[in-house]
């Protein structure tokens, strides 16, 4: 335990420096495109009040993406090279990712419902997302009920390739369904003032440095993780004498 | 080469030399460089480095839990290192020895495997198929001539032949032992691992195994085999190998004398 | 390398272990048939209903079938180590699954063939005029579910609480798979019989696309 407090005592402190420079500079980020959302873009036509939660519903859904993206290409890079960091990438992105689409989930309804007077239709992009959250809660779950560290990670990054694939598949076939089964659509489309451009592209870049710093302490926090458990086994070197540890490691190379 | 086996006896006893056995390619040989494989928080196999020349008879001794199986499995290709490395050689026609590779890729891991059998804890067979079937489905995926002969012939001398048509499942302890061991003989395999081969065979039965092996290690077969030190198997055995904690701890190769590493083997094993 | 002759000899395996026992077919059949019952109960079977709601119920129920039955696919090798003895032979392990998959595939088929006239009767749908494409749809949408549902069968035995796991991870990851089957055999269904060509590629791309993702990535799964 002493070798652990050592090497606990030997994290230069830049890194915090550092970090808390980069947590400041998100909060500000963010602060800026929620006072941007209500002050300063335009009030929109019908909708009211209401609409500008379409600045947090959509910049969350796009990062979500790109965190799925990244989880998608951190599996296959673990599978080709068994580089434990890409497994660390892996759940990392997906730990940040799944809150961010629940945000997307949970404004939609909320924009909804004043709007439209009902809390969720089964529009082709909701319903799409849905599928999409249940898809790497899946992915979650199965982490968490595979004991054995290397096994856990060959076998969730294959799934995450499954469901990264099947992604594109989900939204194009709940698409054209609702092309032949149409319902009212949150959020739809028509053509964006600049100015509303300009605050969901501020609001894009602060959910995307928030997905950065939440991804970097995620990962910090599984390589650290790993750094514990291999000081650990190491404390256990087995051989002729292995009483000789018996004081500091009583977990053995097993009996 | 075997000449022609010796005839195989109807009775479920005793005598070995089935047609596999002429049939022996030279043994692998086979070599460990610093292999390690951890499952999680626990090493299971640390820092193994070991080499056996084609034709050697080693038995691993050691506690339960100390790497045995999983260094088996491990000279099975059945493992994926965390560390190090595990490859095979073989002597070719000449006598010269060749490498044959360290099964990592697909197409000499394929061929390295169809010259090793392997006898386990578990029996790997099928309860729902009939003996001759199992045998028959191994001999096919092995790639052997004419699959319904060999599964025939291999079912002789283990004492089976009568019972060719049975369900394993209904099948008693020895006999689904017997099976195993002759499926694992089936390809004539040049690496023999054998993971506490005795357990459940009686004492007509340990006979069969130890004329067996004895008759395979003549031709030329590389065996591997954890034991806990007792039985008639140990008759040809050349070397031992004790682990401890998933390291080696003593090679006969190295300290001298493997019968006295097997003795001290069963006098713990009688203590545990 | 040659992959054709390892399947063959597996599926031979598999589906002579089946066919001795034939438990897993026979579960399957009762299975969907209470699905479809129970279903029926559910809304006011007159017939315009039925034949909207038809189709997608005999989806869905094939899923949870499937996704319950897929299950002993991997479960099986397990109690003699079985899948220890494969993985040694001289085969390419991908060869495993892929038996594992068509062996499922003729299962669920010829579950879905036995089922065929109970469910058009059950719902007052005329399947002979458009048995063939009807057929063409089941043979892509069993595909679907088979593909996936044996390679997350092969990763569900590995973790706990495998047997909820399996319909866990199979059901979200269909649902491409289970609108375009449903809407292709609702189309067959209507006053002009059309076998939709965008479902159609829908599931054939669904298929190509994981029988690929297999092929690449599933000798990971049965490593140790």
């Amino acid at each position: 335990m002493a070798t652990i407090a050592h090497a606990k005592n030997m994290q230069p402190s830049r890194s915090s420096a550092g970090e808390a420079l980069a947590t400041v500079g998100v909060a500000l980020l963010l602060f800026a495109s929620v006072y941007a959302a209500i002050l300063v873009a335009p009030e929109e036509r019908t909708m009211g009040l209401i609409q500008r939660i379409f600045y947090f519903h959509v910049p969350f859904g796009w990062s979500a993406f790109i965190a799925f993206f990244i989880n998608f290409v951190a599996s296959i890079a673990y599978l080709r090279s068994r580089a434990p960091k890409w497994d660390w990438l892996a759940v990392s992105s997906a730990e940040v990712g799944v809150p961010f689409v629940t945000v997307m989930l949970v404004t939609g309804p909320i924009w909804a419902h004043p709007v439209w007077g009902i809390w969720w239709t089964w529009d082709a992009r909701l319903t799409s997302t849905f599928v999409l959250w249940v898809l790497y809660v899946c992915y979650l779950l199965l982490r968490t009920l595979i004991d054995e560290p290397e096994r856990r990670a060959v076998v969730s990054a294959v799934f995450a390739i499954f469901a990264a694939f099947d992604i594109p598949l989900v939204y194009f076939s709940i698409w054209f369904f609702r092309t032949q089964h149409p319902q009212p659509v949150i959020g739809a489309g028509g053509s964006l003032d600049p100015r509303m451009l300009d605050v969901l592209l501020l609001a894009w870049s602060a959910t995307l440095a928030l997905l950065a710093l939440l991804l970097v302490q995620r990962y910090r926090l599984e390589a650290m993780r790993w750094e514990l458990d291999h000081l650990r086994l190491n404390l256990d070197r087995p051989g002729p004498e292995p009483q000789r540890f018996a004081a500091v490691g009583n977990k053995g190379g097993s009996a | 080469m075997q000449p022609g086996s010796p005839t195989p006896t109807p009775a479920k006893s005793a005598h070995a030399g089935d047609s596999s056995a002429r049939h022996a390619p030279r043994g692998l040989g086979l070599e460990f460089v610093d292999f390690a494989k951890r499952y999680g928080p626990r090493f299971a196999l640390r820092g193994v480095s070991l080499s056996m020349s084609p034709g050697e008879c080693v038995a691993l001794v050691g506690a339960n839990g100390s790497g045995k199986t999983t260094l088996l499995k491990a000279a099975g290709l059945l493992i994926r290192p965390s560390a190090g490395r595990v490859s095979f050689s073989h002597v070719n026609a000449n006598g010269a020895a060749a490498d044959s590779g360290s099964g990592d890729n697909g197409a000499g891991s394929c061929a390295i495997k169809r010259s090793i059998g392997f006898v386990s804890h578990s029996i790997l067979l099928y309860d729902e198929l009939t003996a001759e079937e199992n045998l028959v489905l191994f001999a096919r995926l092995y790639g052997l001539d004419a699959p319904e002969d060999r599964a025939r012939a291999a079912l002789e001398p283990a004492g089976l032949a009568a019972r060719a048509g049975d369900l394993v499942r209904n099948f008693s302890r020895g006999m689904r032992q017997r099976l195993a061991i002759a499926r694992a003989l089936l390809a004539g395999p040049g690496l023999l691992l054998l993971d506490e081969p005795s357990t459940g065979l009686d004492r007509a039965g340990q006979q069969w195994l130890g004329a067996t092996l004895a008759d395979l290690a003549a031709g030329g077969c590389t065996v591997l085999m954890s034991t806990h030190g007792a039985g008639e198997t140990n008759s040809f055995v050349t070397r031992a190998i004790r682990l401890a904690a998933g390291s080696v701890v003593e090679d006969s190769a190295v300290s001298g004398d493997a019968r006295a590493m097997l003795a001290a083997a069963l006098a713990a094993h009688e203590e545990a | 390398m040659a992959l054709a002759r390892p399947i063959g000899i597996l599926l031979a395996k598999e589906l002579r272990t089946e066919f001795r026992t034939r438990e897993l077919l026979a579960t399957t059949l009762v299975f969907v048939l209470i699905v479809l019952v129970l279903f029926s109960f559910t809304f006011d079977p007159t017939s315009v209903e039925s034949r909207r709601f038809g189709p997608g119920l005999l989806w869905l129920a094939l899923l949870f079938a499937g996704s319950l039955m897929l299950h002993p696919s991997f479960t099986r090798e397990q109690s003699n180590d079985t899948l220890v003895a494969l993985r040694m032979a001289p085969i390419e392990p991908v060869a495993i699954i892929a038996a594992k998959i068509l062996a499922n595939f003729c299962f669920l088929l010829l579950a879905e063939i036995l089922l065929l006239p109970v469910f058009a009767a059950l719902y007052n749908l005329h399947i002979l005029p458009v048995l063939g494409r009807l057929v063409a749809v089941l043979v892509l949408g069993t595909l679907a579910i088979c593909i996936v549902g044996t390679v997350f069968a092969a990763i569900s035995s590995q973790a706990r609480m495998r047997e909820l796991l399996l319909p866990l991870l199979l059901l979200p990851l269909l649902t491409p798979a289970l609108i375009a089957s449903a809407e292709a055999t609702a189309g067959l269904f209507e006053e002009q019989p059309a076998l939709a060509p965008v479902w159609i590629g829908v599931l054939a791309a669904f298929d190509t696309i994981f029988l690929t993702v297999t092929w690449l990535f599933g000798d990971y799964l049965l490593e140790e």
